[in-house]
């Protein structure tokens, strides 16, 4: 009766991942699939712990642990989740991300313990033919060559997702640098073969083997996910997210196989297909293939994109900003990564009020991966109350800019860089672009000229139509709007 | 090579779901637009947390004098649980911004 009442359960749980999923592709919705997800797994999670039997027909055991483990990880997770400023969740979500992963790896090790101490043989209830319920004869069979590919997959995976999450989590916040050596690639494929390799080995030699081995393949995959991550640059780090968020499902569904478990398994394989597709869509944007944004170091090459030795850039004042903006017909504003640094989602959203009480028409344009995730400025945006419809994506934008007097570029770079449409020795090659050129007048806010997160020059800058102005991004709207009251 | 077959054989209803549930995450992802990119990967995340019903279980299985084994279950309760309930309720703020405009 309980058993039967599980499954069903965990049915219900798993349409509510399908669910919740579907319903995220619409705004309106998306609120309730979340929820409805999050219910699926609770009751999940609580069925499990009372109705749950394993094979031998015992329920589980030892409550307390597993009760003080869910407060203490509940309690944990709700202030993170509501402490994080919204400028830092793509970090967030790369964390959290690695704490399933680190979970699913902890799970094989356990399990692999346990294997070690009763001699890699499994005891299996005897299935008896005729039509008896209950037996209790138990057999004692060596392990499976398919459990042993589980285990591994989910202790290789699951420690690269962990490992490599901490690292983008680490470059995203700031506290880690791009770091890259020579031959890296090469010492990062020997590493992932050795820990193929050991595994397989290890597999097949699995009576008579040291069972630390299985911890220098954990020790092997964690340095693999270090080295993978780090010498990636910035800019394609929403794809490596996404690309972990994929593993770690993969990860977790190793789990549901080892236990059989299909609610585990649904929503591990949902979100390694899902993460996966993302991944292309994201590296579709940047219109790059995901060999090359692993393979190909996007920071490591400073000296790529053309020289700007003799070229000067001019700067304008606020005064002469805020006047060509009052003045125009339509602006329109492209958001980057410093207008999340700076906070100042709020302040543009009072530039745009002001603007329009003046008569002048205000749109956004978002670049697919503007910030450092897809959607990034949307959620920004939308947090300071800016209307929904006013967002236009990319190719919108493009057809808009020519009848545009003024774009007033927040903290964006390399999604503006016109070297991505003709120089093919440029890093970013390729990736479509906002045409902010094709506008009348380009006013672009930085802090100051370095280079953007992709770290190449931006022709864009030093163009006759191009004015700087510099600071802050929440300062320089700020003293913007008080200026153009003043006018 | 026969026990990899024999293997295959044998879970045969859970490699139905593996290959049937990719087709489904591949086909209900492609429709999302741009804009709830970040919230979904978010939510997506958040469901990769179904692992912890696996630490659960293998804590609930663990024996009661096994300490090497209830610490280790309990980290990857406790680290479960962290991805479960903070990716919600992270993916429950950003959308609740979306809703604020309406």
């Amino acid at each position: 009766m309980g058993v039967s009442i599980l499954t069903i359960i965990y049915l219900i749980a798993a349409v509510t991942f399908i669910m919740g999923l579907k319903m995220m592709s619409h705004p309106a919705s998306a609120r309730n699939g979340n929820s409805a997800a999050g219910i699926g797994m609770l009751m999940a999670i609580f069925a499990t712990i009372f109705l749950f039997k394993d094979d031998t027909g015992a329920n589980l055991k030892n409550h307390y642990w597993i009760f003080g483990g869910l407060l203490i990880g509940t309690v944990a997770g709700v202030i993170m989740a509501k402490k994080v400023k919204m400028t830092a969740m793509p970090e967030m979500v790369s964390m959290f991300n690695g704490f399933g992963g680190a979970s699913a790896a902890l799970i094989s090790i356990i399990e692999f313990n346990q294997l070690a101490k009763n001699g890699f043989l499994v005891t299996l209830p005897v299935k008896v033919e005729a039509d008896v319920s209950v037996s209790n004869d138990m057999l004692a069979l060596p392990v499976t060559i398919g459990t042993m590919i589980i285990l591994f997959s989910g202790l290789v995976l699951g420690s690269i997702t962990f490992s490599g999450s901490m690292i983008a989590w680490g470059k995203l916040s700031g506290k880690v640098k791009d770091f890259a050596f020579h031959g890296q690639h090469f010492i990062n494929m020997a590493l992932l073969f050795a820990a193929i390799a050991l595994s397989a080995y290890i597999t097949a030699n699995v009576d008579d083997l040291n069972p630390l081995w299985f911890y220098l393949v954990m020790v092997l995959s964690l340095i693999y996910g270090i080295f993978f991550v780090l010498p990636i640059g910035g800019a394609d780090m929403p794809v490596v997210i996404s690309f972990l968020n994929s593993l770690s499902g993969i990860s977790a569904a190793c789990s549901g196989f080892l236990y059989d478990n299909k609610v585990i398994l649904t929503g591990g394989i949902l979100v390694g297909a899902a993460g996966t597709i993302l991944t292309i869509l994201m590296c579709k944007a940047m219109n790059r293939s995901l060999l090359n944004v692993f393979i190909g170091s996007f920071g490591g090459s400073p000296s790529a994109g053309a020289d700007k030795g003799g070229m000067q850039h001019k700067e304008i004042s606020l005064n002469d900003a805020a006047v060509v903006m009052t003045f125009a017909n339509k602006v329109i504003i492209v958001p980057g990564y410093g207008l999340a640094v700076a906070q100042a989602q709020h302040a543009c959203r009072e530039l745009e009020k002001i603007l329009e009480s003046k008569g002048v028409q205000v749109k956004y344009a978002i670049h697919p991966v503007a910030g450092r995730m897809p959607g990034h400025m949307n959620v920004l945006l939308a947090e300071a109350d800016v209307s929904y419809d006013k967002l236009l994506e990319m190719e919108i934008a493009n057809e808009e800019f020519p009848t545009t007097d003024v774009v007033l570029i927040l903290g964006a770079n390399d999604v503006v860089n016109p070297a991505a449409k003709h120089d093919k020795a440029s890093p970013i090659y390729g990736m479509p672009i906002l045409d902010v050129e094709t506008a009348k007048l380009v006013i672009v806010n930085k802090r100051s000229m370095k280079p953007g997160y992709a770290g190449i020059e931006n022709e864009l800058f030093y163009q006759p139509k191009t004015s700087m102005l510099f600071g802050d991004a929440k300062k320089a709207l700020n003293d913007l709007i008080s200026e153009i009251k003043s006018i | 090579m026969e026990s990899i077959l024999n293997w295959l054989h044998a879970n045969e209803q859970m490699i139905y779901i593996i290959i049937l549930v990719i087709f489904l995450g591949f086909i209900v992802i492609s429709r999302v637009p741009t804009v709830l990119h970040t919230p979904l990967m978010s939510h997506a995340n958040a469901i990769s947390g179904v692992v912890i019903i696996g630490a659960i279980i293998v804590m609930g299985r663990a024996d009661s004098n096994n300490y090497a084994a209830l610490i280790l279950g309990l980290f990857a309760v406790i680290l479960g649980t962290i991805n479960v309930v903070g990716g919600f309720v992270v993916t429950d703020r950003m959308m609740e911004m979306f809703k604020k405009k309406k």
